[in-house]
Protein backbone atom coordinates (compact mmCIF):
# COMPACT_ATOMS: atom_id res chain seq x y z
CA UNK A 1 0.00 0.00 0.00
CA UNK A 2 1.12 3.71 -1.09
CA UNK A 3 1.91 5.26 2.04
CA UNK A 4 -0.53 8.16 1.20
CA UNK A 5 -3.03 5.31 1.14
CA UNK A 6 -2.03 3.62 4.32
CA UNK A 7 -1.70 7.74 5.98
CA UNK A 8 -5.53 8.10 4.32
CA UNK A 9 -6.90 4.81 5.66
CA UNK A 10 -5.42 5.61 9.48
CA UNK A 11 -7.31 9.45 9.40
CA UNK A 12 -10.20 7.65 8.24
CA UNK A 13 -10.28 5.30 11.09
CA UNK A 14 -9.37 7.51 13.63
CA UNK A 15 -11.86 10.36 12.30
CA UNK A 16 -14.77 7.79 12.57
CA UNK A 17 -14.31 6.67 16.18
CA UNK A 18 -13.52 10.62 17.38
CA UNK A 19 -16.92 11.19 14.92
CA UNK A 20 -19.07 8.54 16.96
CA UNK A 21 -16.88 8.67 20.44
CA UNK A 22 -20.29 9.46 22.40
CA UNK A 23 -22.31 7.01 20.62
CA UNK A 24 -19.69 4.43 21.57
CA UNK A 25 -19.99 5.84 25.25
CA UNK A 26 -24.00 5.34 25.53
CA UNK A 27 -24.26 2.10 24.17
CA UNK A 28 -21.46 0.73 27.00
CA UNK A 29 -23.16 3.01 29.75
CA UNK A 30 -25.87 1.09 28.76
CA UNK A 31 -24.66 -2.59 28.89
CA UNK A 32 -20.91 -2.01 29.88
CA UNK A 33 -19.44 0.53 31.86
CA UNK A 34 -18.97 3.27 29.99
CA UNK A 35 -15.49 3.84 28.69
CA UNK A 36 -15.93 2.01 25.21
CA UNK A 37 -15.89 5.69 23.07
CA UNK A 38 -12.93 7.54 24.84
CA UNK A 39 -11.04 4.56 25.43
CA UNK A 40 -11.46 3.84 21.34
CA UNK A 41 -10.61 7.34 20.76
CA UNK A 42 -7.40 7.67 22.59
CA UNK A 43 -6.10 3.98 21.05
CA UNK A 44 -6.64 5.25 17.45
CA UNK A 45 -5.55 9.33 18.15
CA UNK A 46 -2.44 7.29 19.06
CA UNK A 47 -2.25 5.36 16.43
CA UNK A 48 -3.08 8.41 13.76
CA UNK A 49 -0.30 10.36 15.69
CA UNK A 50 2.08 8.01 14.40
CA UNK A 51 0.78 7.75 10.76
CA UNK A 52 3.78 9.46 9.65
CA UNK A 53 5.68 6.55 10.72
CA UNK A 54 3.48 3.86 9.96
CA UNK A 55 2.91 4.70 6.69
CA UNK A 56 6.72 4.40 5.83
CA UNK A 57 6.55 0.48 7.04
CA UNK A 58 5.06 -2.50 4.85
CA UNK A 59 1.44 -2.70 5.59
CA UNK A 60 2.08 -6.05 8.17
CA UNK A 61 4.49 -4.53 10.23
CA UNK A 62 2.64 -1.29 10.22
CA UNK A 63 -0.59 -3.26 11.34
CA UNK A 64 1.45 -4.93 13.65
CA UNK A 65 2.53 -2.05 15.06
CA UNK A 66 -0.55 -0.22 15.18
CA UNK A 67 -2.01 -2.93 17.06
CA UNK A 68 0.54 -2.82 19.86
CA UNK A 69 -0.02 0.63 20.43
CA UNK A 70 -4.29 0.08 20.71
CA UNK A 71 -2.58 -2.40 23.22
CA UNK A 72 -0.51 -0.15 25.16
CA UNK A 73 -2.94 2.84 24.89
CA UNK A 74 -6.90 2.18 25.26
CA UNK A 75 -6.48 1.36 28.67
CA UNK A 76 -9.54 -1.23 28.58
CA UNK A 77 -10.51 -4.55 27.43
CA UNK A 78 -10.93 -3.28 23.55
CA UNK A 79 -7.39 -2.54 23.62
CA UNK A 80 -5.51 -6.22 23.40
CA UNK A 81 -8.54 -7.27 21.50
CA UNK A 82 -8.39 -4.80 18.66
CA UNK A 83 -4.46 -5.12 18.84
CA UNK A 84 -4.60 -8.70 18.96
CA UNK A 85 -6.73 -8.09 15.73
CA UNK A 86 -4.53 -5.97 13.72
CA UNK A 87 -1.42 -7.90 15.03
CA UNK A 88 -2.65 -10.90 13.08
CA UNK A 89 -3.57 -9.68 10.42
CA UNK A 90 -0.38 -8.18 9.81
CA UNK A 91 1.44 -11.09 10.53
CA UNK A 92 -1.10 -13.16 7.81
CA UNK A 93 -0.21 -10.59 5.45
CA UNK A 94 1.79 -11.85 2.27
CA UNK A 95 4.74 -10.09 1.22
CA UNK A 96 3.14 -7.16 -1.09
CA UNK A 97 -0.08 -7.36 -0.10
CA UNK A 98 -3.21 -9.73 -0.40
CA UNK A 99 -3.21 -10.64 -4.14
CA UNK A 100 -7.20 -10.99 -3.98
CA UNK A 101 -10.64 -11.03 -2.16
CA UNK A 102 -9.39 -14.41 -0.92
CA UNK A 103 -6.19 -13.08 0.45
CA UNK A 104 -8.25 -10.06 2.10
CA UNK A 105 -10.59 -12.94 3.80
CA UNK A 106 -7.80 -15.00 4.84
CA UNK A 107 -5.88 -11.80 6.84
CA UNK A 108 -8.81 -11.15 8.42
CA UNK A 109 -9.97 -14.60 9.55
CA UNK A 110 -6.23 -14.86 11.47
CA UNK A 111 -7.10 -11.62 12.90
CA UNK A 112 -10.61 -12.55 14.08
CA UNK A 113 -9.15 -16.00 15.47
CA UNK A 114 -6.55 -14.18 17.48
CA UNK A 115 -9.77 -11.76 18.84
CA UNK A 116 -11.21 -15.44 20.02
CA UNK A 117 -8.38 -16.10 21.41
CA UNK A 118 -7.60 -12.97 23.47
CA UNK A 119 -11.14 -12.62 24.64
CA UNK A 120 -11.71 -16.39 25.36
CA UNK A 121 -14.84 -15.88 22.82
CA UNK A 122 -17.03 -16.41 19.99
CA UNK A 123 -19.68 -15.00 17.69
CA UNK A 124 -23.04 -15.32 19.93
CA UNK A 125 -21.71 -14.18 22.83
CA UNK A 126 -23.31 -10.36 22.24
CA UNK A 127 -19.32 -8.99 21.15
CA UNK A 128 -17.29 -7.43 18.39
CA UNK A 129 -17.18 -10.85 17.06
CA UNK A 130 -20.81 -10.66 16.30
CA UNK A 131 -19.77 -8.61 13.32
CA UNK A 132 -16.52 -9.56 12.59
CA UNK A 133 -17.08 -13.59 12.24
CA UNK A 134 -19.79 -12.70 9.79
CA UNK A 135 -17.77 -10.44 8.01
CA UNK A 136 -14.88 -12.54 7.41
CA UNK A 137 -17.50 -15.53 6.99
CA UNK A 138 -19.30 -13.89 3.97
CA UNK A 139 -15.49 -12.61 2.08
CA UNK A 140 -14.56 -16.32 2.36
CA UNK A 141 -17.16 -17.47 0.85
CA UNK A 142 -17.18 -14.80 -2.06
CA UNK A 143 -16.96 -16.22 -5.38
CA UNK A 144 -13.04 -15.46 -6.56
CA UNK A 145 -14.42 -13.35 -9.47
CA UNK A 146 -16.51 -10.96 -7.46
CA UNK A 147 -15.65 -7.36 -8.34
CA UNK A 148 -14.52 -4.95 -5.50
CA UNK A 149 -17.76 -2.93 -5.42
CA UNK A 150 -19.27 -5.95 -4.84
CA UNK A 151 -17.31 -7.34 -2.29
CA UNK A 152 -17.38 -4.10 -0.48
CA UNK A 153 -21.17 -4.12 -0.94
CA UNK A 154 -21.51 -7.39 0.66
CA UNK A 155 -18.77 -6.26 3.47
CA UNK A 156 -21.37 -3.07 4.59
CA UNK A 157 -24.37 -5.16 4.40
CA UNK A 158 -22.95 -8.09 6.28
CA UNK A 159 -21.84 -5.76 9.12
CA UNK A 160 -24.49 -3.66 9.13
CA UNK A 161 -27.04 -6.95 9.76
CA UNK A 162 -24.65 -8.42 11.70
CA UNK A 163 -24.46 -5.31 14.38
CA UNK A 164 -28.57 -5.36 14.17
CA UNK A 165 -28.93 -8.71 15.71
CA UNK A 166 -26.68 -8.12 18.70
CA UNK A 167 -29.43 -6.16 20.15
CA UNK A 168 -31.22 -9.14 20.83
CA UNK A 169 -28.73 -11.04 21.82
CA UNK A 170 -27.92 -12.07 25.59
CA UNK A 171 -24.41 -10.97 26.68
CA UNK A 172 -22.63 -13.85 28.11
CA UNK A 173 -18.70 -12.44 27.83
CA UNK A 174 -17.21 -9.36 29.28
CA UNK A 175 -18.72 -6.73 31.69
CA UNK A 176 -22.41 -6.70 29.41
CA UNK A 177 -22.63 -10.71 30.78
CA UNK A 178 -23.27 -9.21 34.49
CA UNK A 179 -26.68 -8.12 32.95
CA UNK A 180 -28.02 -11.13 31.92
CA UNK A 181 -31.17 -10.69 30.68
CA UNK A 182 -31.26 -6.92 30.90
CA UNK A 183 -28.59 -6.58 27.90
CA UNK A 184 -31.32 -7.58 25.58
CA UNK A 185 -32.72 -4.83 23.08
CA UNK A 186 -29.04 -2.76 23.43
CA UNK A 187 -26.54 -3.17 20.04
CA UNK A 188 -23.19 -3.84 21.53
CA UNK A 189 -20.87 -1.28 21.74
CA UNK A 190 -18.12 -3.51 20.22
CA UNK A 191 -20.31 -4.72 18.05
CA UNK A 192 -21.06 -1.18 17.27
CA UNK A 193 -17.27 0.11 16.54
CA UNK A 194 -16.06 -2.82 14.49
CA UNK A 195 -19.29 -1.82 12.16
CA UNK A 196 -17.85 1.58 12.63
CA UNK A 197 -14.47 0.33 11.39
CA UNK A 198 -15.67 -1.85 8.47
CA UNK A 199 -17.31 1.27 7.00
CA UNK A 200 -14.25 3.32 7.19
CA UNK A 201 -12.16 1.03 5.51
CA UNK A 202 -15.15 0.34 2.54
CA UNK A 203 -15.13 4.43 2.47
CA UNK A 204 -11.18 4.39 1.89
CA UNK A 205 -11.62 1.21 -0.71
CA UNK A 206 -13.92 2.72 -2.96
CA UNK A 207 -12.85 6.20 -2.78
CA UNK A 208 -9.31 4.91 -4.42
CA UNK A 209 -10.62 2.70 -6.76
CA UNK B 1 14.41 -14.81 55.34
CA UNK B 2 11.63 -16.76 53.62
CA UNK B 3 11.26 -16.63 49.89
CA UNK B 4 7.85 -15.39 49.62
CA UNK B 5 5.65 -15.43 45.95
CA UNK B 6 5.03 -11.89 45.33
CA UNK B 7 1.49 -10.21 45.09
CA UNK B 8 0.80 -7.59 42.28
CA UNK B 9 -2.81 -5.99 42.50
CA UNK B 10 -4.19 -4.53 39.35
CA UNK B 11 -7.47 -2.67 39.40
CA UNK B 12 -9.40 -0.33 37.04
CA UNK B 13 -8.53 2.32 39.45
CA UNK B 14 -5.44 3.22 41.64
CA UNK B 15 -7.05 4.27 45.03
CA UNK B 16 -8.58 0.65 44.65
CA UNK B 17 -5.00 -0.77 44.04
CA UNK B 18 -3.43 1.21 46.81
CA UNK B 19 -6.42 0.70 49.33
CA UNK B 20 -6.08 -3.41 49.02
CA UNK B 21 -2.30 -2.88 48.99
CA UNK B 22 -2.44 -1.42 52.16
CA UNK B 23 -5.16 -3.96 53.91
CA UNK B 24 -2.49 -6.56 53.04
CA UNK B 25 0.33 -4.99 54.37
CA UNK B 26 -1.40 -4.49 57.19
CA UNK B 27 -3.05 -7.69 57.69
CA UNK B 28 -0.15 -9.60 56.55
CA UNK B 29 3.12 -7.74 57.10
CA UNK B 30 5.78 -6.43 54.60
CA UNK B 31 7.28 -9.92 54.52
CA UNK B 32 5.28 -10.34 51.19
CA UNK B 33 6.34 -8.09 48.53
CA UNK B 34 3.00 -6.15 46.88
CA UNK B 35 3.45 -4.08 43.96
CA UNK B 36 -0.22 -2.43 42.53
CA UNK B 37 -1.23 -0.13 39.81
CA UNK B 38 -4.66 1.60 38.56
CA UNK B 39 -5.68 3.73 35.98
CA UNK B 40 -5.93 3.73 32.03
CA UNK B 41 -2.38 5.48 30.41
CA UNK B 42 -4.28 9.05 30.53
CA UNK B 43 -4.81 8.51 34.37
CA UNK B 44 -8.59 8.01 34.21
CA UNK B 45 -10.50 4.74 35.55
CA UNK B 46 -8.97 1.96 33.64
CA UNK B 47 -5.40 -0.17 33.21
CA UNK B 48 -2.61 0.20 31.59
CA UNK B 49 -0.46 -2.78 30.11
CA UNK B 50 2.58 -0.70 30.83
CA UNK B 51 2.32 0.11 34.20
CA UNK B 52 0.87 -3.68 35.00
CA UNK B 53 4.47 -5.05 33.58
CA UNK B 54 6.43 -2.69 35.47
CA UNK B 55 4.25 -3.32 38.62
CA UNK B 56 5.01 -7.20 37.96
CA UNK B 57 9.38 -6.44 37.44
CA UNK B 58 9.09 -4.21 40.30
CA UNK B 59 9.02 -7.42 42.49
CA UNK B 60 9.36 -10.14 40.33
CA UNK B 61 11.39 -13.04 41.58
CA UNK B 62 11.63 -17.07 40.35
CA UNK B 63 10.03 -18.27 43.19
CA UNK B 64 6.91 -16.48 41.50
CA UNK B 65 4.34 -13.45 41.10
CA UNK B 66 0.59 -13.50 41.80
CA UNK B 67 -2.04 -11.21 40.34
CA UNK B 68 -4.96 -10.16 41.67
CA UNK B 69 -6.94 -8.37 39.69
CA UNK B 70 -10.65 -6.75 39.11
CA UNK B 71 -13.19 -6.14 35.93
CA UNK B 72 -12.65 -6.94 32.45
CA UNK B 73 -9.97 -4.90 30.77
CA UNK B 74 -7.76 -5.68 34.15
CA UNK B 75 -7.60 -9.30 33.26
CA UNK B 76 -6.91 -9.05 29.54
CA UNK B 77 -4.42 -6.08 30.39
CA UNK B 78 -2.78 -8.49 32.52
CA UNK B 79 -2.65 -11.13 30.21
CA UNK B 80 -1.21 -9.57 27.58
CA UNK B 81 1.59 -7.38 29.95
CA UNK B 82 2.34 -11.08 31.12
CA UNK B 83 2.50 -12.34 27.79
CA UNK B 84 5.08 -9.15 26.96
CA UNK B 85 7.59 -10.26 29.80
CA UNK B 86 10.88 -11.38 29.40
CA UNK B 87 10.31 -15.30 28.37
CA UNK B 88 12.34 -16.31 31.71
CA UNK B 89 9.39 -14.44 33.30
CA UNK B 90 6.30 -15.36 31.96
CA UNK B 91 6.14 -19.16 33.07
CA UNK B 92 6.36 -17.43 37.01
CA UNK B 93 3.40 -14.95 36.97
CA UNK B 94 -0.27 -16.10 36.97
CA UNK B 95 -3.71 -14.59 37.55
CA UNK B 96 -5.67 -15.81 40.41
CA UNK B 97 -9.47 -15.73 39.63
CA UNK B 98 -10.71 -14.19 43.08
CA UNK B 99 -12.17 -11.56 44.03
CA UNK B 100 -9.39 -8.54 44.47
CA UNK B 101 -9.38 -7.65 48.13
CA UNK B 102 -10.06 -10.92 49.35
CA UNK B 103 -7.83 -12.76 46.86
CA UNK B 104 -5.26 -10.19 47.41
CA UNK B 105 -4.95 -10.79 51.40
CA UNK B 106 -5.63 -14.74 50.97
CA UNK B 107 -2.49 -15.11 48.76
CA UNK B 108 -0.38 -13.02 50.73
CA UNK B 109 -1.29 -15.31 53.81
CA UNK B 110 -0.46 -18.29 51.92
CA UNK B 111 2.45 -16.54 50.37
CA UNK B 112 4.21 -15.47 53.88
CA UNK B 113 4.62 -19.37 54.46
CA UNK B 114 6.67 -19.47 51.75
CA UNK B 115 3.74 -21.54 49.63
CA UNK B 116 4.43 -22.26 45.82
CA UNK B 117 2.74 -20.15 43.11
CA UNK B 118 0.38 -22.67 42.77
CA UNK B 119 -0.58 -22.90 46.43
CA UNK B 120 -0.96 -19.42 46.60
CA UNK B 121 -3.18 -18.94 43.77
CA UNK B 122 -5.39 -21.97 45.14
CA UNK B 123 -5.68 -20.45 48.10
CA UNK B 124 -6.89 -17.09 46.78
CA UNK B 125 -9.58 -19.09 44.31
CA UNK B 126 -11.11 -20.90 47.54
CA UNK B 127 -12.85 -17.27 47.81
CA UNK B 128 -15.10 -18.75 44.48
CA UNK B 129 -16.06 -22.12 45.93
Amino acid sequence: MAPDDLRDLIARSAATIAAHEEELTSLDRAIGDGDHGANMKRGFSAVAEQADALAGLPLGEALQKAGMTLIMKVGGASGPLYGSLLMAMGKALPDGGPADLAGVAAMLAAGVEAVKARGKSDAGAKTMLDVLVPLARALQSADAGTAAAAAIATARRTADEALAATRDMKATKGRASFLGERSIGHLDPGARSSALLVHAACDFLEDRS
Amino acid sequence: MTDCVAIVIVSHSLDVARGAADMVREMVGNEVPVAFCGGNPAGGLGTDVAAIQAAIESVYRPKGVALLVDLGGAETNSEVAIELLPEAMRGHVTICNAPIVEGAVMAATEAAGGASLETVRATAEEFLS
